[in-house]
């Protein structure tokens, strides 16, 4: 059990002039499971390795349960890296598949038999323990590797990007079983992944990184509801956010024709690098269509819907200056989209023109200039 | 990856290949259609059965070679005249290990060699399939079980940690960390009395310009836990002899890395007048098997002493001597031993004053050659010329030593061939005794345990039953 504590951490790799984490505060609770996301490139896995031990930290300290460890080597730090590949000894009973380390290690065999018998409560093994891997299936494998890790009862879980080697059926449930079993053992767990999925459906708060920069942190619903500046309104979910800049005229945005009502204290705080323009976004499920005459709707033009059953999808472009863009070639990057999610039975047809109306409430303001949040 | 820092890497290395696993590719689609990256122009490639999963693949495609422990599928497949290694892993994986390879091929590591990734798998009726990686099953190579499975000598295990503690020393003075390393990750040539060991997995590795102290150390504390568990396991199934302590070889490989890395790394202090002192640390390093292609000197501080450090290191100092004198390109010890029985036959002949060359090409007509012509056919694939060659002159000592006399080279070479040779034969049951327990480490493939657990369990369990969801929610 214990906290961790990145204390304005510096990592500059040798030849660059930029750092790869930079300048990096951030605090992970005892028995929290964070989730560090970020695209390539971000910084994500060498704050992990510095963490580990792996990267020597420029500048800054890193702390666990209070200690400086930041000159400290792997394997004195009380972390475990887990998956790693763990091989599976086929003349190895589960049990000792699970306890050898800690054989080698010099625990006492009760001590290694109490703990075994703990992981495999928690891992459902517990009727496999004298087995061999042989007679166990995939998942069953899967679950003796965590249990070699559990065991050793680490002070902190570092797990980096550790789905990324399974098949996609064995990701969504392996992603499950670390989360829930991450919960009842209430060990300290940085997770590294680029998927924000992932990151959503694990973590009790999640860090977002960008170009070795920390962005936000906060629980998954408060980086979806607040987003603090562009980049993670972006970034976190799926379908994302919809992210336009209009000018302002008025104190409301003016998209094409239309024109949307905007919070004046929002409004207030755009300065002159804003050019006279804000940055507006609303998640496809905080926007619906709007009849005709409806004040404070756009208008889209529909390129493509999809009927999924329980939710229909409509993705259009925002039509600005009395056409739309060129339809056909937006078609090849849905992304570029303006997508609504409506009522399935209420679809309108691809090259219709509608009426879409946000949800005030739910719209997100950002400053152009800064890309900060603005409401 | 993240390659921060790529801007100092190797040149050889950053251009190593066109695929690039960043780990954005990751949310990319997945290729619609069969799509082969390949270092080799293999056409028969084309012709494999890719439609189906690896574990099916019809037999007559599989070569019967046995296999180390992994957690995908892996199998020996003939392509053409070559034997190729197939591993089922996603594809983000098999691109990334794809591209590592290539750039430790580049560096002239011993590392597997890459032949293709192939992507866009899919069934006949669409459903997608994992993605292949390819490399090139190394030739006479073994994994350290399938040694295990014969009877050896008690020291087989230490031989073997000493070629992983060389192998580890030249990957991490290339910068490659390794993430994963074991004796299930590698595979063993024989090397005279030795082994030399190759990398033939990297699925969790990265190249750095450097490695920090923190990365090696890590590597070699995993290297440990894993070597102690990978011969405890020997010992479950009785096939490590009883005199050996496990935990003792796994601290062997501690040692001998760290001493191999200082005798490479560490700055000398030399007085001026002890500058003979610079040519016994290159003999040292020479005998180690490692050319120094630079060395840097300075004068220490109080100006009266000299510093010198080798700076670049290159494996095979024995290998590259004989390969210039004679073409054979053959493991370290294998050319010292063929080295030194160039240098008798030298001598026995009054040819000192000659040309080595000369001498050596002679020697390859005279002695080597007629030798290795008489290995018999169905030894071809499973002893190496060099192996074989250094071990009929350890035969015929051991004879000449019996008789009292000296004895002549082809009666040598029968009396081997006849007695010791078939040790090396490998029979159907052992390989398949092998491979089977190198499946039931496989976590991601249904075909695998499932028949597995036909085998083996009888109290009616099906996976597809597991109610693995269940058991998360309690």
């Amino acid at each position: 059990m214990a906290e961790v504590v990145f204390d304005h951490v510096t990592r500059i790799y040798p030849g660059n002039d930029k750092p790869s984490v930079d300048d990096l505060n951030l605090d992970i609770k005892d028995g929290e499971f964070l989730v560090l996301v970020g695209p390539s490139g971000c910084g994500k896995s060498t704050t992990l390795r510095m963490l580990a031990g792996l990267e020597e930290v420029n500048k800054g300290r890193i702390l666990i349960g209070g200690k400086d460890v930041t000159t400290m080597q792997p394997k004195d730090r009380d972390i475990a890296m887990v998956f790693q590949n763990y091989a599976l000894y086929p003349h190895m009973t589960v049990a000792d598949n699970m306890g050898f380390a800690l054989k080698i290690a010099g625990t006492p065999k009760e001590e290694i038999r109490k703990r075994v018998e703990k992981a495999a409560e928690i891992l459902d093994l517990t009727e496999y323990l004298d087995r061999k891997p042989k007679a166990l299936s995939g998942g069953q494998r899967q679950r003796v590797a965590m249990g070699r890790a559990i065991v050793r009862e680490p002070k902190v879980f570092l797990m980096d990007e550790p789905l990324s080697n399974l098949d996609a059926k064995l990701r969504v449930q392996t992603r499950t079983q670390i989360a829930a079993l991450q919960r009842q053992l209430g060990v300290t767990t940085l997770y590294v992944t680029h998927d924000q999925t992932e990151a959503l459906t694990m973590g009790d708060r999640i860090a977002v990184i960008k170009l070795g920069i920390l962005q936000q942190v906060g629980a998954p619903t408060e980086l979806y509801d607040r987003p603090a500046n562009v980049f993670v309104a972006g970034f976190i979910g799926s379908p994302s956010m919809n992210i336009n800049t209009h000018p302002v005229v008025n104190g409301k945005a003016k998209i094409g024709e239309d024109t949307v009502d905007l919070p004046k204290e929002a409004v207030d705080k755009l300065t002159a690098e804003d050019n006279g323009q804000i940055v507006v976004g609303f998640r496809p499920e905080d926007a619906g269509l709007a009849t005709p005459d409806d004040p404070n709707a756009f208008s889209l033009k529909v390129v493509n819907v999809e009927d999924l059953g329980s939710d229909g999808y409509i993705y259009g472009n925002i039509i600005t200056d009395g056409s739309a863009a060129e339809a056909s070639q937006v078609m090849s990057d849905q992304n570029k989209l303006t997508t609504i999610r409506v009522n399935p039975r209420a679809l309108p047809k691809v090259g219709d023109t509608v009426k879409i109306k946000i949800d005030p409430s739910k719209m997100h303001l950002f400053a152009p200039s800064t890309e900060l949040r603005l409401n | 990856m993240e390659n921060q820092d790529l801007p100092q890497m190797d040149p050889r290395a950053l251009k190593a290949t066109s695929v690039n696993a960043d780990d954005t590719s990751a949310t990319s689609a997945e290729p619609q259609a069969l799509k082969i990256t390949a270092a080799s122009s293999n056409p028969k490639m084309f012709t494999l059965p890719w439609h189906k999963p690896l574990a099916t693949w019809p037999e007559e495609l599989l070569a019967n070679l046995p296999r180390g422990i992994s957690r995908h599928v892996v199998r020996f497949v003939h392509v053409g005249d070559d034997v190729y290694a197939m591993k089922e892993i996603t594809r983000q994986v098999a691109e990334r290990e794809y591209e590592l390879l290539r750039r430790l091929q580049k560096l002239e590591l011993p590392t597997v060699k890459p032949i293709a990734v192939v992507t866009g798998r899919h069934t006949p009726e669409g459903d997608p399939l994992e993605a292949i990686l390819v490399t090139r099953h190394l030739k006479f190579s073994l994994p350290y079980r399938a040694l295990f499975a014969r009877n050896l000598r008690p020291d087989t295990a230490e031989r073997l940690i000493d070629a992983l503690a060389v192998l580890m020393v030249r990957l991490h003075l290339a910068g490659f960390y390794w993430g994963d390393v074991s004796l299930s990750n590698v595979l063993f040539l024989r090397d005279a009395d030795a082994f030399s060991a190759c990398l033939v997995d990297a699925e969790t590795g990265d190249l750095h310009v450097t490695l920090t102290e923190g990365q090696r150390e890590y590597d070699l504390d995993l290297a440990r836990t894993n070597i102690i568990g990978e011969l405890m396991d020997l010992s479950s199934g009785r096939m490590l002899p009883s005199s050996v302590d496990e935990v003792e070889v796994g601290n062997r490989l501690v040692e001998r890395y760290h001493s191999l890395w200082s005798a490479l790394t560490d700055t000398d202090k030399f007085n001026p007048d002890e500058m003979w002192k610079i040519e016994k640390r290159v003999n040292k390093l020479n005998e180690l098997g490692f050319d120094v292609d630079e060395l840097e000197m300075k004068t220490a501080e109080d100006g009266k002493r000299v510093l010198v450090r080798p700076r670049v290191v290159d494996a095979g100092y024995a290998s590259r001597k004989l390969l210039r004198l004679t073409g054979l390109d053959v493991q370290e010890n294998q050319a010292r031993r063929l080295l030194n029985d160039l240098d008798a036959y030298r001598a026995s002949t009054w040819r000192e004053g000659e040309d080595l060359e000369i001498v050596a090409t002679d020697w390859m007509r005279e002695v080597f050659e007629p030798t290795v012509r008489m290995i018999p056919p169905e030894y071809r694939s499973q002893i190496e010329p060099a192996q074989f060659f250094h071990e009929v002159l350890d035969h015929r000592w051991f004879l000449a030593e019996a008789a009292g006399h000296d004895v002549p080279m082809a009666e040598a070479v029968s009396s081997y061939i006849e007695k010791v040779l078939p040790q090396y034969k490998m029979d159907s049951k052992t390989v398949a005794a092998i491979n089977a327990d190198a499946d039931s480490g496989v976590v991601d493939d249904e075909y695998t345990y499932n028949e597995n657990n036909a085998h083996h369990d009888d109290d009616g369990y099906n996976p597809d039953d597991d109610p693995d969801a269940a058991v998360w929610s309690h």
